[in-house]
C-alpha cells in the first residue's frame, strides 16, 4: 500500500485516495476544431513512462482536495507533491537508478 | 386551517441507528476493559464553505461565537455546545445540538414568494448562519447537513483499541490529542473521528453507513467482554 502525503492532511494510505490519472494533460483550447483523431489523442492517450511520471491525486475520504504527485512508476516511490495549478517540479536529483531485473 | 399545522415535528423523525440502541447498550463492556457504545441522535451540523480571514468567515464565527479551525485535524468550540471541524481549506463542519424550531414563515399562511425563506433549516443557528452569509458579496455555502451523519460515541479504556483495528491513522495521544478530528476511514467506510475527551470519541459515518459502522464497532468490541489473553 502506498502512503501517499496529502498536502493539507500528511500521510494516508493510499485507499483514502482517488486517483486522477495523468497531469498537466491540457483541456484543448477549441474542442469543436479536433478532428477525431485530435479528440481521441487527448481524450485516452498518456506518456505512460518508466519512470517520473505527474499525476493527479484526490483525498477523497479526507479533505477531498485534489493535488498532483511526481511518483516513480518503477519503484512506486513519491518524489514530490504539490498544488494543482503549479508547475512540474524539476527534481534536484539524477535521474533515479532503476534496478536491472531481479528483487532488491 | 392554521390551527391545524403541526409546530412539532420532532416526533416525526427516526434517527439512522434506532433500531440498535438496545443492542448497542447490550454491547457495551464494564470492568477494567470498559468500551461502550451509543448514539447521539440528531446532532446539528452545518456545512461551512467560506475563505478563512474573509469578510464573510468572520461573520459566520461572529454568529457562531466560535473561531474557524486554522487546520487540518483542529476543532474549535465546545463539542457539548457548538464546535467547528476543519473538513478543507476553505471547508468546515459546524456541529451543534439538537434543536428544532419550526421557521415561523413555514406556519404563517400568508402568501409567499418562492425562494422568501433564506433557508428550509428548523435549525435557528443555521438560519442565522445563513443570514449571515447572504449579507455579504463574497461567495460561500451554508447549508443544513443534520441528515448527512450520525453520531456514534464510544468511550472506555479500550474505546482507542477498539478503533485502531480498523483505523490506520496514529491514535496515541501524544499525536492524536484531545479536541482533534479528522476525516479519514473506519474499516472500509469514511468517517469523521473526533477525540472529544481523553477516552471518548465520536464516529461519524453517513447516514446510510451507520448500520454498518455500528455493527463493525460492536464486532470489534467483543473481546474486550472476556478476559485478556496474556
Ligand atoms: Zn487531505
Amino acid at each position: 500500500m502506498l502512503l501517499i502525503e496529502c498536502p493539507n492532511c500528511g500521510p494516508r494510505d493510499e485507499t483514502e485516495y482517488h486517483y486522477g490519472g495523468e497531469a498537466h494533460v491540457p483541456y484543448p483550447e477549441d474542442p469543436s476544431q479536433l478532428s477525431d483523431k485530435e479528440w481521441a489523442e487527448y481524450l485516452f492517450y498518456r506518456s505512460n513512462p518508466k519512470g517520473l511520471l505527474a499525476e493527479r491525486w484526490a483525498h477523497t475520504t479526507g479533505c477531498r482536495r485534489w493535488f498532483n504527485v511526481l511518483r516513480d512508476t518503477v519503484t512506486y516511490e513519491i518524489k514530490a507533491v504539490y498544488a494543482i495549478g503549479e508547475p512540474r517540479p524539476a527534481l534536484q536529483a539524477d535521474p533515479p537508478q532503476h534496478p536491472r531485473g531481479g528483487t532488491r | 386551517m392554521a390551527d391545524q399545522l403541526l409546530t412539532d415535528i420532532t416526533r416525526f423523525r427516526r434517527s439512522p441507528l434506532a433500531r440498535l440502541h438496545d443492542r448497542m447498550t447490550a454491547a457495551s463492556v464494564t470492568g477494567a476493559r470498559d468500551v461502550a457504545l451509543r448514539e447521539i441522535p440528531f446532532l446539528n451540523m452545518v456545512g461551512i464553505r467560506v475563505r478563512p480571514g474573509s469578510a464573510a468567515a468572520e461573520a459566520l464565527a461572529a454568529v457562531a461565537e466560535v473561531p474557524l479551525p486554522a487546520a487540518h485535524g483542529a476543532v474549535t468550540g465546545d463539542p457539548d455546545g457548538v464546535a467547528v471541524v476543519w473538513q478543507g481549506p476553505d471547508e468546515f463542519l459546524l456541529v451543534s445540538q439538537d434543536e428544532t424550531v419550526v421557521p415561523l414563515e413555514l406556519t404563517e399562511t400568508a402568501d409567499r414568494e418562492p425562494g422568501a425563506l433564506i433557508s428550509l433549516s428548523t435549525h435557528p443557528l443555521t438560519t442565522q448562519l445563513c443570514r449571515a452569509l447572504a449579507g455579504h458579496q463574497e461567495s460561500g455555502q451554508v447549508v443544513d447537513l443534520s441528515a448527512n451523519r450520525t453520531t456514534l460515541e464510544l468511550s472506555g479504556h479500550c474505546a482507542r483499541a477498539v478503533l485502531e483495528k480498523g483505523c490506520h491513522l496514529d491514535l496515541h495521544p501524544r499525536v492524536f490529542e484531545v479536541g482533534t478530528a479528522v476525516s479519514t476511514t473506519l474499516g472500509p467506510v469514511q468517517v469523521i473521528l473526533w477525540r472529544t475527551a481523553e477516552r471518548t470519541w465520536r464516529i461519524m459515518p453517513r447516514a446510510s453507513f451507520a448500520e454498518y459502522v455500528a455493527h463493525w464497532l460492536m464486532d470489534a468490541m467483543t473481546e474486550f467482554a472476556s478476559s485478556e489473553v496474556p
